[in-house]
């Protein structure tokens, strides 16, 4: 580590979004609609939960599997960008969001009002740890017929978290949810500092 | 010959040479100076003095791809096409031999600095 150095020249500054939800909700989508999208691979440990779908058979020196994440960078100036971090849906990949999570600006639940239940993991999640997340609903052909209220209801949401609609498919829509996201975790950190939150 | 010989394998099979054969067989990287959002950068330096002979090729990958412009590690590995895993220990490598530089990410806690978000936020806007 003590090669790492501090250089007041290194202004580069990275900013990391996670875009979590359900299996389909349009994570893909989103990340594609805002950002030139490429995946990012990763070889990660087999666990107990991925056996049952990676067959070993024949290859009983395996323990790692590839993942692939959706990835999308979105440059804000010279200095500055964004990056944009689609979270591996399934359970079995859970082991991989402690450090997608590690230091995020926030996070974008997706939310599809037909399986609303899809984005509860990821809610509990970022909860837990406390991640500035907000809702996007992301209303497929005709389908917006729940409004904010109801889908924050349903969800149990702090009031203070954001519940907006959008059509991930649209580049100006997909920007509305990220500036919702980036208020929100402005807000919530300038309550952090107010309240005497810990300054690491 | 080779023109008529079926090929067994097609892209599906995946790389030919097993990754971490890419790595000396290395899964960690030697430093933890690796987060997905430490920024890493070639270190300047005149032609000509440094031997890049004794770098692999995807070593040369690597260090071309963070040469132009600063980088965060998973950008790097994104564009390299290579798995995280491999990516960390090839820079490791890297650094070890005082070919680039690694700036770890800001702390969460000084992240949303409230005229950076303000940055953030017209920038969205104005995509």
């Amino acid at each position: 580590m003590d090669s790492v150095r501090s250089d007041p020249s290194d202004s580069f500054l990275a900013l990391k979004i996670l875009v979590a939800g359900g299996f389909g909700a349009g994570k893909t989508t989103l990340v594609g609609s805002v950002s030139e999208i490429r995946p990012l691979s990763t070889e990660e440990q087999l666990t107990e939960a991925g056996r049952p779908i990676d067959r070993l058979d024949g290859v009983e020196g395996k323990t790692t599997t590839t993942v692939a994440m959706d990835f999308g960078r979105i440059s804000i100036h010279e200095d500055l960008s964004l990056y944009l971090f689609g979270t591996p849906g399934q359970n079995r990949f859970w082991f991989m969001w402690d450090e997608l999570a590690q230091g995020a600006l926030g996070a974008v639940v997706l939310a599809d009002t037909r399986r609303l239940q899809d984005c509860f993991p990821a809610i509990d999640y970022f909860e837990h740890r406390e991640i500035p997340f907000i809702v996007a609903v992301n209303c497929f052909d005709g389908a917006r017929s729940y409004s904010e209220t109801s889908v924050a209801q349903a969800l149990d949401l702090d009031p203070q978290t954001p519940v907006v609609m959008c059509d991930a498919r649209h580049r100006a829509s997909g920007k509305e949810v990220l500036i919702s996201l980036v208020e929100h975790a402005g807000r919530v950190h300038e309550d952090r500092l107010a309240a005497g939150g810990p300054m690491i | 010959m080779s023109d008529s010989t079926p090929h067994w394998y097609d892209d599906d099979a995946g790389p030919v040479v097993r990754l971490y054969a890419m790595t000396a067989g290395r899964a960690r990287p030697s430093s933890e100076a690796f987060d997905l959002m430490a920024v890493v950068r070639a270190q300047p330096r005149e032609a000509g003095e440094v031997d890049e002979t004794v770098l692999s090729p995807e070593q040369r990958e690597l260090l071309a791809l963070c040469s132009r412009e600063p980088r965060p590690v998973a950008e790097i590995a994104s564009d390299s096409g290579l798995p995280l895993g491999v990516v960390r220990v090839l820079l490791s490598d890297l650094l070890t031999a005082g070919q680039i530089r690694v700036s770890r990410p800001v702390p969460p806690a000084q992240l949303p600095d409230a005229r950076i978000l303000r940055e953030v936020i017209n920038g969205l806007r104005a995509l």
